[in-house]
């Protein structure tokens, strides 16, 4: 019996040797090396971003997008690698960022016009190499325009990006990668925090009083699609579709400038004008 | 000087070719090689009377070529000794002492150096002997590679002819009527006798001829800029037959700074252009030309490392032609070097990956092709107030991994407790920014209508009143408000984007005090 087998095992494996080379065998898909987002909630819910793949994440303009994508540059400047934002509606902002802890000269910045410009230029960027994460930004793009990126160009990124350490990283307002993206997030802001300041009578507070400050947000991040395989997974993941149901995340963002603002000493106009 | 003419134009090598120089119409031939001696041209002949013969090559003698070439020379010489002789235009000495454990025997350094010119394109004679003077006779006597081993120069010279000694226009008749010929009779002339007749000079030369002279080397200092240049005979207009020819003059000065084991830093390209038709009849242009050329185009490269790789250096020449090509044909290239030392670095197994600084030169140039010069660098703050005010920087990748260690470090773990962190809310810029119209209730903004949306206010924080720069032309003064905004539905539901509109946002407004309008800044995101 166990000869029949043999026999059989061998002629499948001479029937498909010009097409696989060992039929047979289980290659297991190599490990791949993640870096931190420098949000811990997203970290702990992906892993962090996979090297060499392609990350997607999406959401409404206010959900947290940028602040993520931020606070990987951060992350990924401050290991001393080099990055790149492909920006294409020109809507980067280098204060905040910097005070997110971007290292602006780790940050080589392209300001696009358009799609096409932002596509070429980060073809052009992957195919130079040596970046630690590409990021490109369609954050304020109309979304129709983004829909009418060829799935090819999708494909073409990932092979490009397939065999480097490069991360590179799509900021949209809707998931237009499919596939060629191992990991997908989309995110929801759920609310706006504000504060008051100090030396203000609870009671006297309404939404539009004076004693308001900007505090930050709170923002909610989903994982749909994750083709990353951890270390210590025993099981072959294959591919998984995660919905609701402990897949998400939830992360608050500080707004730095209200902090700024005290510091630098900019006063709030109660009547008189002010100057800084 | 016809070394300098192939120099330029290899093809011309197997050719026989004459230089012409003079004032027209009084032009005549002042060099010829072997081929062109071959067919009966002399020294002196007249352009006109040159030009009667089938199959030569007339070429303009070029001053500035001949002196690139004579640069050459001493870049070649440097590449070998650092103890040099500047000793005429077309001749250098070197002091070759010592370097017999470096380059191997006298005969290899010859090779070495007439290889090394070979590179350079040129073709010099080579001679070394234990005396200057020998030396510098026995390569203007000698075609090739000649070694004068010592204690026999004066049978190594014999054989030449006395004019190889450079004899005044007086003794080289006398020594003619004395029918002296070679070095080897006239060393054999007794010197007594010789210094009776022919008085100092006689015994200079003798000693000449006999190889007995001895003196110290004239040391020239090393420069440290290297150009080329090319004439055309028909000026240039496309981009690809000026980069055939631009590719050619890096080929040379690649060479030439591999010869020093420098390295270009910067480049500097000079095109002089060919003038219109329209403003050469323009008389009132005529002045100002006089003042400042018009028809020339100059580009400075800044490499980001010193670099001699021809093709890569064409390729980013290239790409700045493309992006800002010259008004008019080119009729005259000068390509100039700054020089360096070539980088050197030590990677490590552990340092993060950086892209290649010269590669990555090449991909900022691509890019900046696509989306304009100014529009690609890296971001740099300003020391301001004027919101949103920053400067682009030309992006140098980090040479050194400072803290680097962190990178592998950087492998998240889900497993493991993360650190508690809290990211800072970023910001989106409009750029322009967008007008709105804004209701006030009580001085504190209650409505918003912006890009056809219609929003109330949910929460408000401002006025911030900044200003500043009023002693320029564009001062500001704003009031900025960071505004909650709850969208009406019906606000522009018709379309396709409002599905992908969120209810809320956080947006900043500000209003402009100076053109008493309200604007949105941008959007926390």
């Amino acid at each position: 019996m166990s000869s029949k087998a043999a026999a059989l095992r061998l002629h499948v494996a001479s029937a498909l040797a010009a097409r696989v080379a060992s039929p047979f065998e289980y290659r297991d898909r190599p490990v791949v090396e993640t870096v931190p987002a420098g949000i811990g909630p997203v970290d702990f819910l992906t892993g962090g971003f996979p090297r060499g793949s392609l990350t997607e994440i999406y959401g409404p303009p206010c959900s947290g997008r940028t602040s993520l994508l931020i606070s990987a540059l951060a992350s990924r400047t401050a290991a001393s690698e080099v990055c790149a934002l492909v920006d294409a509606r020109d809507a980067f902002d280098p204060t905040s960022a910097e005070a997110a802890g971007v290292k602006l000269k780790h940050l080589l910045w392209v300001r696009c016009r358009n799609v096409d410009q932002a596509l070429r230029s980060t073809d052009l960027l992957i195919q130079g190499g040596g970046f630690g994460l590409i990021a490109l930004d369609f954050g304020d793009t109309p979304a129709q325009a983004v829909r009418y990126v060829p799935l090819q160009v999708w494909f073409r990124f990932r092979r490009a990006v397939e065999s480097t350490p490069t991360i590179l990283v799509v900021l949209e307002q809707e998931s237009n990668a499919k596939t060629c993206a191992s990991l997908v997030l989309q995110l929801h802001m759920q609310q706006a925090r504000w504060s008051r300041t100090s030396g203000m009578a609870e009671e006297i507070l309404s939404h539009h009083s004076p004693g308001y400050l900007l505090e930050g947000s709170k923002s909610h991040a989903e994982m749909i699609r994750s083709r990353t395989k951890r270390e210590g997974d025993r099981q072959i993941q294959q591919e998984v579709f995660m919905h609701d149901g402990g897949n998400g995340a939830e992360f608050e963002t500080e707004a730095m400038e209200i902090y700024s603002r005290a510091l630098s000493g900019t006063r709030r106009l109660g009547g008189g004008p002010g100057q800084r | 000087m016809l070394q300098a003419v192939v120099r330029a134009e290899p093809a011309l090598r197997e050719r026989a070719i004459a230089l012409i120089d003079g004032n027209p119409p009084l032009c005549s031939v002042v060099a010829i090689n072997e081929k062109a001696a071959q067919t009966g041209i002399e020294f002196g002949m007249t352009k006109m009377n040159a030009a009667q013969f089938a199959g030569l090559e007339m070429r303009s003698r070029s001053r500035p070529q001949e002196k690139i070439a004579h640069a050459v020379l001493l870049d070649i010489g440097w590449s070998v000794s650092p103890r040099i002789e500047d000793t005429a235009q077309d001749t250098i000495v070197l002091d070759l002492s010592g370097l017999t454990h470096l380059f191997g025997a006298e005969k290899d350094i010859g090779a070495h150096l007439a290889q090394r010119s070979c590179e350079c394109g040129l073709l010099p004679n080579v001679a070394i002997a234990s005396n200057v003077d020998t030396t510098l006779i026995a390569a203007r006597g000698f075609q090739g590679i000649t070694v004068i081993p010592p204690g026999r120069e004066s049978q190594c010279l014999g054989d030449l002819p006395v004019s190889v000694l450079s004899p005044s226009v007086e003794t080289a008749e006398t020594l003619s009527r004395w029918g002296v010929r070679t070095c080897s009779v006239f060393a054999n002339l007794p010197v007594l006798q010789l210094s009776e007749r022919l008085g100092q000079e006689g015994v200079r030369l003798h000693a000449l001829a006999r190889g007995a002279t001895s003196r110290s080397l004239a040391i020239a200092e090393p420069g440290h800029l290297f150009e080329e240049e090319m004439e055309l005979d028909d000026p240039v207009e496309e981009l690809d037959p000026l980069s055939f020819l631009l590719g050619r003059l890096l080929d040379q000065l690649c060479a030439r700074l591999a010869a020093r084991s420098l390295a270009a830093a910067s480049l500097r390209v000079r095109f002089e252009l060919q003038p219109s038709f329209e403003n050469a009849l323009d008389r009132r242009k005529e002045m100002f030309r006089q003042i400042h050329p018009p028809g020339v185009y100059e580009k400075e490269l800044q490499l980001p490392v010193p670099a001699r790789d021809s093709k890569m250096l064409l390729k980013l020449l290239r790409l700045r032609l493309q992006s800002n090509p010259p008004a008019a044909p080119i009729r005259k290239i000068t390509i100039g070097a700054e020089s360096a030392r070539p980088r050197a670095t030590q990677g490590g197994l552990f340092l993060p990956s950086f892209p290649d600084p010269e590669k990555l030169e090449l991909t900022i140039a691509r890019i900046a092709n696509v989306v304009g010069e100014g529009n690609i660098g890296s971001p740099a703050l300003v020391d301001t107030w004027r919101p949103g005010e920053f400067q682009m920087r030309r992006f140098l990748a980090p040479l050194e991994a400072a803290g680097a260690g962190h990178s592998r470090g950087g492998v998240a773990h889900p497993g493991r407790p993360h650190k508690s962190f809290k990211a800072s809310t970023s910001f989106r810029i409009f750029r322009p920014p967008v007008p709105a119209t804004l209701e006030l209730h009580a001085g504190r903004p209650t409505r918003v209508v912006f890009q056809g949306l219609r929003g109330q206010v949910l929460a408000a924080s401002g006025p911030w009143r900044t200003s500043g720069d009023w002693w320029r032309e564009d001062p500001w003064q704003q009031d900025e408000w960071d505004l909650e905004i709850h969208f009406h539905s019906s606000s522009g539901g018709r379309d396709a984007a409002a599905a992908l509109r969120p209810d809320c946002g956080l947006y900043r407004f500000y209003y402009d005090s100076l053109r008493a309008s309200w604007f949105v800044r941008g959007i926390y995101d």
